[in-house]
Formats: C-alpha cells, structure tokens, sequence
C-alpha cells in the first residue's frame, strides 16, 4: 500500500481502529463513521488528530457540522467505477469548508488520480503496488481544462476571459 | 463550424497521448482487461464480436469537408474501407487494431476530432437537430449551447464516472429533430410568457430495456443557467442513482423512483447553492462561441427559380428526390437537401471511404463545405442553392446516394446488431435490408408517405425501435432469431413509445407482416393523415387483427 499525501509518498500517521478496538489513549485515529458517531464525546476530547472514514454510500453530510473537528476525512472507493465520492469531496470542500486532508482509499488507479485531485482530494490510499511515479506520471497528462472544480487550475474559459482582456 | 482554439487543441492533443501511454501499458501487461476498459471505453474503443469499434464524435452533427476527407483516410487505412453513422451523431469504425488506435485518435485530433467519451459512464456526445441554424421553423441556433456544454461534459473531473451513461440533446426548433424527449437530459428552446427564449429541461427519458418518455424538469430555463442547471441534475444522480445493478442504473429510474416532484426539489436545492457560482455562462463566452455560427455570406436569391420547375417536370426521379429528401432552408433561394444512407439493400449508416470523398467534394462546391449527421442515420447538406439542386442530384445518383426515400418506409434505422455487436441477440442489419428492399420495389412506398421503421437485435435499442412508428426488435428464442414489432413510436415533439403487437416472427415473415400493417393503414386511414396519425386514432387491434388474424391469441407462444 502506497500513500501520497501533497505529492509526496509518506508513511501514514494514522491508525485505523474498527468497531470492536478499544480507543487508545494516543496517536492519530482513523475510525469509520459509526464509531465516530458512537464515541463522538471521548475523540474530540483527545489532543491529537483524528479522522473519519466514510464507506461510499454514507452520504458526508452526516460529518458536516463535524468538520472542524477532524484532521482527516478518507473517502472509500469500492470500485474505481463507484464515483460517488468525486461528489462528496467537493461538498465537502466547497460546502462544508474542510481544509484538513481528504484521502481517497480503496480501488484507487492513477489514471483517476487527477480527477481526485480537481475534486479536492490531497491524499491517496493507492490499490496493489502501484508507486509515487505513476501518479505523478497520470498528473501530467493534461495542462488544460475546461471546468473550474475545488482545486484553483484555471479553467480554459477563465484563461480566454484573460487573454481577451490582455491579463 | 467551430473551431478549436489553443486550449481545445491542447486537451484533445493531450488526451491523445495519455491514451497512448494507456494502450501501451495494456499492450505490457500493465493494466488488466478489467482495469483498461473503463479507460478505452471513456476513448469510445469498444471490443465487439471481431475486432475493436472505433466510436467518434460528430458533435452535434456538423462535419467539415476536411473532416469527412480525414474519416474518409481513416476507413481506408485503419479499417475496411468503410464507416457506420449511428443514430447518436456519431461515426463507428468496426475494424481497429488496438496497437492504431492512437494513431487514429491523433489523425482526428488533426482535423478537430476525437473520440472522447462516446462510451462509458459519463456525459456522451451531445447532440443536435441536424437543421440547426439553417431551418425555418427555429427559434435559435442550438449549437452555441451544444458547445458549451460538450465543453463542460469533457473530461468533467466530478462527472466521468457515473452511474451509468448520461446523453444530452438540445432543440432549437418545436419541432423536435432532435429526440430530446428520449435522452437523460433534453433541452427544449421555447419562448416564455414575456417573449425571451429560454429552454424546457426534459429529464429521465431514455430508450433500453426500460424506455421511457422524459418528463418536464423546468418548464423555462434562462439559457446561461443551462451549465449550473445540468450541473445540479448530474450531481444528485451521481449521489443518488443506482450503482448495484447496472439494468437499474440510468437517471430514469432514480427520476422515476423519486417521482418528478421529489426529483425536482433535490435538484432545484441543489441548484440554489450554485446558480450564481462561476457556472453562469459570461455573456463573453456565448458571443465567442456564437460567432463560428453566423450564418455564412448567402447570396441574394429567389425561392423556386424557373429552372427548378423545369427540371423537376422533366425527370420525375428528380422530382422524387426533392420532394422526399429536400426541405425549405431559412434563406430564399437555398435547400437543405438530405442524403440518404439507405439504398436499397445497403446497410443503414454505412457509407463508403470513396464515397465520404466525393461526398466532400460535393459539399466544398454546393454546400458551403459542411457536411451534417443526423439522427436517423443520413446527411444532410443544409446550405444548398435550389438552382444547383439538379447538377448536385446527378452527382448525388451517380455515387449512388440519391435514393429518395428520406422518411418514407424503406429509410430504415437499425443498429449493428449480431453482424457486429457483442451485445446483441439477434441480426438487424439482414432484416432492414429485407424490409428496405420489399419496399423500395413497391408501389405504395410514396402513397404510405411518412413512417419510421427502426429495427433492433437487442433490448438496448441503440436503433431506437421504442420510439419508430414501427419498431422491429430482435430477440433470441432457444438459438432462433425472432422479431417482435412495437408500433405507435415515435420521438419528435409529440414522442410516444411504441405498443407491442404480439409474439415474435421469424424474420422471413416480417416483411409480410410489415405489408399487413401498412396495407390496413391505407384502408383505414383518414384523407392526409399519417400513419402515426391513424393508429393514435384507431389503436392497435386492427393492426394486430391484420398480422396475426382475427381471433388469433396474442399472448407469447414463441
């Protein structure tokens, strides 16, 4: 498992608990939305980050008001063909203001890695052994783009809005 | 036409090459089948029976004669000579070496051309009337929001893996060329109450194993909202549409789920949020877009100049060929003038390389250097001056493109069906050439007048049998091909899906049991009405009654 985060590949500081474990006293959590619903009150009560991972159907507005809270929010990709949470992300950047890291986990492939990004996803949980370099590779595939999305890439309309204006 | 600018060149320049990387690292192993699918489909390369299928876009429909030169080059290198019009304003090419197809993108790429997203779960080639621009009846040109749109759908960084596939069309005109009431979204121009022209949103139509007739989202919607407006319908269906069973997952279920009104307020919510975002369309925008759709400099010309009469009376096959395939043009003293793909015999939408070349050649000199797609599987050339009709006619019949049977019984839509597609269950093509033969040599073709015949070899209707006056579908039956017939269909501005008429025939009946019908309609039929017209009045027992016999059962026993 390869995580990127920024760009960079890193080693990932949080641990993922299920259901049945214990909250432990330290360290970086990752817990799913059950358990962040049923101990709410112990995990904000910790110093240190916490986050919370959403399957793909848990639609995020159940976190919404949570976001300030949480230092992550990873979003579950069952399948690369389930792109639910290409719209989740950006509600929950654009809508609920989460500027902590959104992490895309499951069947991750380079060749959506780019569409993650525009969609405000930072972090990646890639599948099988696929390393740093592919990413980056996929990244470069396109330097135009025709939507404005989360990320701040301009779109082909705002460029020609400033070519027209001599900007 | 619209003309790729440095951005548009780029991305499409760019998308080429990623999917060469993609195509190499299948061809190494690299990605599985299972993971290089999504990626060849999301490039409109589909692996059917034989080989792989090309699809391209022909965004709403409009084609240069250097394009149509270059889809000409690409049928004789890359495939066998030949190319398939779909009933979705694309071209299909059957024959295709994975290993060339980056070498065709980049040859479309060239001339402003590309496959993007003519397959998978996204937002497919956005398409138009085939009139736009030119006809009479139009209230706007379409095409200045086909393009905004096409460019909002390509490459959509939230919208490229849907539930399932997403296909749009616009309508200028009230009378729909389009089929907008059969699309997952359709978009009908129309003026409000004050006079400002606006579009009706039509949602959740769709053909398939579960067709249905879309229903009015937004009886008027200000035009630079449409983005904002679509954008806030393929939100809530990429949250909220079925993604465990695939049957289940086009945007017409969810809508018919939820009911319309229910789909409406998730919607309409969702829009509040984004109405006023940098989704409005900039009024800088739409001029630029609209200017490659000025009308092009027309010469000062009468309707109807003397010569054409004259012609006309003196060869009845000319007069045969405008009556059926020429249509009255915006500016005095031009045609639109339809090409029929269905002589009889031929395989509906295919058209050969060399004739794609002359065909070019045709239009640089009568037509303004535009070639148009249609939906029904024909082109048009929409910019004609009517003293030229005849010079072209004979140019037309000796290409052998100048069958006059634009609308009538033998201008049969069919998809590919067994010949080609791994999909299907049963042939098409043999039965429109059945069919299409039978009537081309009858007497009673120009009397039946106008009737849609689309044939189908599976349930996923790519040839549109819901919605034909007389719909053929193809069904496989312990290892034998059948057909069941549907009538009633039809998909202009008065869109209806057709009625099932009863157990399926062996395809050597069908021609006769066509036969039947059209020959109960002439015996029934009131003075100048329609076949649609008649059966809407009448209902389907007698057209049963006449294939099946009187008393006969009806239920399945095929």
């Amino acid at each position: 498992m390869t995580l990127i985060k920024d760009r960079l590949e890193i080693s990932d500081p949080f641990t993922k608990i299920s259901a049945d474990d214990a909250i432990p006293d330290s360290g970086a959590l990752l817990v799913s939305l059950s358990v962040w619903q049923d101990h709410w009150e112990q995990l904000i009560r910790r110093q240190e980050p916490v986050g919370v991972q959403l399957a793909s159907d848990e639609h995020p507005d159940v976190i919404a008001d949570d976001v300030d809270q949480l230092a992550l929010i990873a979003l579950e990709f069952p399948t690369f063909r389930d792109g639910r949470a290409y719209s989740y992300a950006r509600l929950i950047r654009e809508r609920y203001g989460f500027t902590g890291e959104l992490r895309a986990v499951g069947d991750v492939l380079p060749d959506q890695l780019h569409y993650m990004e525009r969609v405000g996803f930072n972090a990646f949980e890639l599948a099988g052994n696929r390393g740093v370099e592919d990413y980056l590779r996929a990244d470069k595939d396109f330097s135009v783009w025709y939507q404005s999305s989360t990320d701040d890439r301009a779109s082909a309309l705002r460029l020609r809005t400033q070519v027209k204006n001599g900007g | 036409m619209y003309r790729y600018d440095e951005f548009d060149s780029t991305l499409v320049n760019e998308r080429v090459e990623q999917f060469r990387n993609q195509v190499q690292r299948r061809m190494a192993g690299e990605l599985t089948e299972d993971q290089f699918k999504p990626l060849r489909l999301m490039n409109g390369l589909y692996l059917q029976l034989h080989a792989y299928m090309l699809r391209i876009n022909v965004p709403y429909g409009c084609l240069s004669t250097r394009q149509l030169r270059r889809l000409a080059k690409i049928a004789n290198r890359y495939d066998k000579g030949f190319g398939h019009f779909t009933t979705r304003q694309n071209i299909q090419f059957n024959w295709i070496k994975l290993e060339e197809t980056a070498d065709i993108l980049a040859e479309l790429a060239d001339v402003e051309m590309n496959a993007m997203q003519s397959s998978g779960n996204c937002v497919r080639n956005i398409t138009s009337d085939h009139y736009a621009g030119r006809a009479r009846d139009e209230i706007e040109d379409p095409r200045v929001w086909c393009e905004l749109l096409r460019q909002y759908s390509i490459l959509n960084p939230e919208f490229s893996y849907l539930p399932r596939k997403f296909k749009l069309a616009v309508t200028g005109s009230p009378n729909d060329r389009a089929a907008v009431a059969v699309h997952d979204i359709g978009l009908r121009m129309h003026h409000n109450e004050q006079g400002e022209p606006g579009f009706e949103v039509i949602v959740g139509g769709g053909q398939g194993r579960t067709p249905v007739i879309g229903k009015t989202i937004r009886s008027w919607l200000e035009p630079q909202h449409i983005i904002s407006y679509v954008e806030a319908i393929l939100r809530i269906y990429n949250l909220y549409g079925r993604r465990d069973n695939m049957y289940k997952a086009r945007i017409k279920i969810l809508v018919n789920a939820l009911g319309i009104d229910k789909f409406r307020e998730l919607v309409d919510a969702e829009w509040e949020q984004i109405r006023d975002s940098q989704l409005e369309i900039p009024a800088a925008e739409i001029e630029r877009i609209d200017a490659y759709f000025q009308p092009p400099a027309y010469e000062a010309l009468s309707d109807n100049p003397d010569q054409l009469d004259q012609q006309r009376a003196a060869e009845p096959a000319f007069d045969a060929w405008v009556s059926n395939n020429v249509v009255s043009h915006k500016i005095p003293g031009y045609a639109i003038a339809n090409i029929s793909l269905k002589a009889p015999g031929r395989v509906p939408g295919d058209i050969y390389a060399n004739q794609m070349e002359s065909l070019a050649d045709l239009a640089d000199q009568y037509s303004l250097g535009e070639v148009r797609v249609n939906h029904r599987q024909n082109l048009t050339l929409a910019d004609v001056r009517q003293s030229d009709l005849h010079a072209l006619w004979q140019a037309l019949t000796a290409l052998e493109l100048a069958t006059p049977n634009i609308g009538l019984a033998s201008d049969i839509v069919a998809c590919p069906g067994l010949d080609y597609c791994a999909l299907a269950n049963a042939r098409s093509i043999p039965i429109a050439q059945d069919v299409g033969l039978h009537f081309s040599e009858s007497k009673k073709l120009h009397d039946v007048g106008q009737l849609t015949i689309n044939v189908d070899g599976c349930m996923n209707a790519c040839g549109h049998h819901h919605v034909g006056n007389i719909g053929i579908l193809g069904v496989d039956k312990r290892g034998k091909e059948f057909y069941q017939l549907t009538l009633g269909g039809a998909s202009d501005q008065n869109a209806s899906l057709g009625d099932r008429l009863g157990p399926g025939l062996p395809q050597a009946e069908i021609p006769g049991a066509i036969e039947s019908i059209i020959d109960t309609y002439l015996n029934i039929r009131d003075s100048g009405e329609s076949f649609i017209e008649t059966y809407r009045r009448v209902g389907i027992e007698p057209f049963k009654e006449a294939v099946y016999g009187p008393g006969k059962p009806t239920k399945r026993v095929a």
